[in-house]
């Protein structure tokens, strides 16, 4: 492939000095050190893979790296996110990288794009960049990085994790398939969880985003060959790489159209999840699209207080009862609740045959998960086997919420 | 026998086992063993008798909406995968 940079920037005699380990293979040399200089690239997402990426392009010599991200640093994020630390706790993830980018790189330009991406600004943040990286974190934006390359005809570097396995392609539709080719459609809201979710070894995101890098700078220089019509699985605990083929879908419609008829929807609604904690995007409704009544925290602990025993559900898993749990709650996960209405639903089973025996159809049932969601998709399965709306209520935040309204000597995570 | 390998996200649907052996000459009975032997994988890979639209089977490298689909036919030792979509970051 042709280098995707085709202008050069003068290198001063200390910059070739900084980059000799560079400019001494002939793959990279002088010129191509020029390439990196004149080449600006685009991290979608500061967090896991967005943090190896963004020190090793900085370090490598990258003139201008763009960052978009909108949140600020969690100690939950330092198990993974390296380039952040303790004594950025707090702050912009954005001000954070930054001070360590330029620690590595002092003549970098970073642009910070401090909001969520969306389609209405993804367009114009795109449009300066010669290559797009997606380290976001959810399928709605994904999505949405995807169509967005494909209409401004920009390469995207895709990488993604889940627990032990990875995921590496680029995807650039001049040249080959898109992610719609691959995934035409997200899967069903709950069935894959988000890391915070299903967890993520910490290492992996280290590993996927320092080949995304490396892709980005092939890329860059025209060197080697670009992971465009493959993807590489990667699975860290039998430690296998396994390279398989992804096919141009000639009927894409995203990449099978011209370009500029090429529209951004709406992914939230596409997806059927919200796309970041500030979306005003709820898709928790019952099954007749009304609104799912919830409880907050508050409204909890003033039944508590009040001598009241409502029943809980917590529908987490045993790990996370281990964690923190509320007291004298009945603890079925999610996955097997789902399992039992699965059975029900085919008739291989009674209700009573089931898990579902211990969840009463005739009272009050209050639903518990760590932030919400489980919680949410639980009620909805349950509804499907009969459960009433109005006998149901989804505990708004989960214990994330009474851990920090009520009682925070509760562990997080 | 051929194998299937099972994504983590689908493994609490199979028993938690990454690799499940099954019988059938086709994709799509290899499949079909593998739903038989695991019930509850159904609802998330079929919806009647198609896959669903975001599940990924492919057979060695290939993905088998490029060959036959579920009439592909397999080999008595063929590897077949599920690639889940994932997002995490």
């Amino acid at each position: 492939m042709n280098p995707l940079v085709n202008t050069l920037s003068d290198l001063s005699r200390e910059e070739i000095k900084r980059y000799s380990r560079h400019v001494i293979m002939p793959e990279v040399g002088v010129e191509g050190q020029r390439r990196l200089k004149a080449a600006s690239v685009l991290l979608i997402g500061t967090g896991g893979l967005g943090s190896p990426l963004a020190l090793y392009l900085s370090a490598a010599g990258i003139g201008r790296i763009g960052l978009v991200d909108y949140d600020v640093v969690d100690e939950t994020n330092l198990q993974r996110q390296v380039i952040h630390g303790q004594s950025t706790i707090g702050k912009s993830k954005l001000d954070s990288a930054e001070l360590r980018m330029k620690d590595l790189n002092p003549s970098l330009q970073v642009d910070k794009y401090n909001v969520p991406l969306t389609s209405d600004n993804a367009l114009k943040i795109f449009a300066p960049y010669d290559v797009i990286i997606d380290g976001t974190d959810n399928f709605p934006t994904r999505y949405l990085v995807n169509d967005a390359c494909v209409k401004l005809g920009k390469p995207n570097v895709y990488g993604s994790i889940f627990r032990f396995e990875g995921q590496l392609s680029v995807f650039h539709a001049k040249e080959g398939p898109c992610y719609r080719c691959m995934f035409p459609e997200p899967p069903p809201p709950g069935l894959v969880p988000s890391c915070a979710e299903g967890g993520v070894l910490g290492i992996l995101p280290g590993t996927i985003g320092t080949l995304q890098a490396t892709e980005a700078i092939k890329l860059i220089l025209g060197i080697g060959e670009p992971m465009i019509g493959k993807m590489l699985l990667y699975d860290a605990l039998e430690m296998s790489f396994t390279t398989i083929k992804v096919r141009k879908d000639p009927h894409c419609p995203v990449c099978g159209v011209p370009a500029e008829k090429v529209q951004l929807i709406d992914y939230e609604m596409f997806c059927g999840v919200p796309a970041h904690d500030r979306s005003t995007f709820h898709a928790q409704t019952d099954n007749k699209g009304q609104p799912m009544l919830t409880i907050t925290v508050s409204e909890l602990k003033a039944r508590y207080d009040r001598g009241e025993h409502p029943l809980i559900l917590d529908v987490r898993e045993p790990h996370e009862w281990q964690i923190s749990a509320l007291e004298d709650t009945l603890r079925i996960p999610k996955g097997e609740i789902q399992m039992a209405k699965n059975a029900v639903l085919a008739g291989r089973k009674l209700r009573e045959e089931t898990v579902l025996a211990d969840i009463p159809q005739d009272q009050e049932v209050l639903v518990l998960c760590r932030s919400g969601a489980r919680s949410g998709q639980t009620i909805q399965m349950l509804q499907e086997i009969g459960y009433k709306p109005e006998n149901m209520r989804n505990v708004t935040g989960g214990i994330l919420a009474w851990a920090r309204e009520i009682d925070p000597s509760l562990a997080t995570y | 026998m051929a194998n299937i390998r099972i994504p983590t996200p689908l493994r609490a649907y199979a028993a938690n086992q990454a690799t499940v052996t099954v019988n059938g000459e086709t994709v799509g009975a290899a499949l079909n063993d593998l739903v038989t032997q695991h019930p509850e994988l159904r609802t998330h890979l079929f919806n009647d008798n198609s896959l669903r639209n975001f599940v990924n089977v492919f057979l060695g490298e290939e993905d088998i909406r490029f060959l036959d689909g579920l009439d592909t036919p397999i080999a008595a030792d063929a590897s077949l995968r599920i690639i889940p979509s994932i997002a995490g970051g």
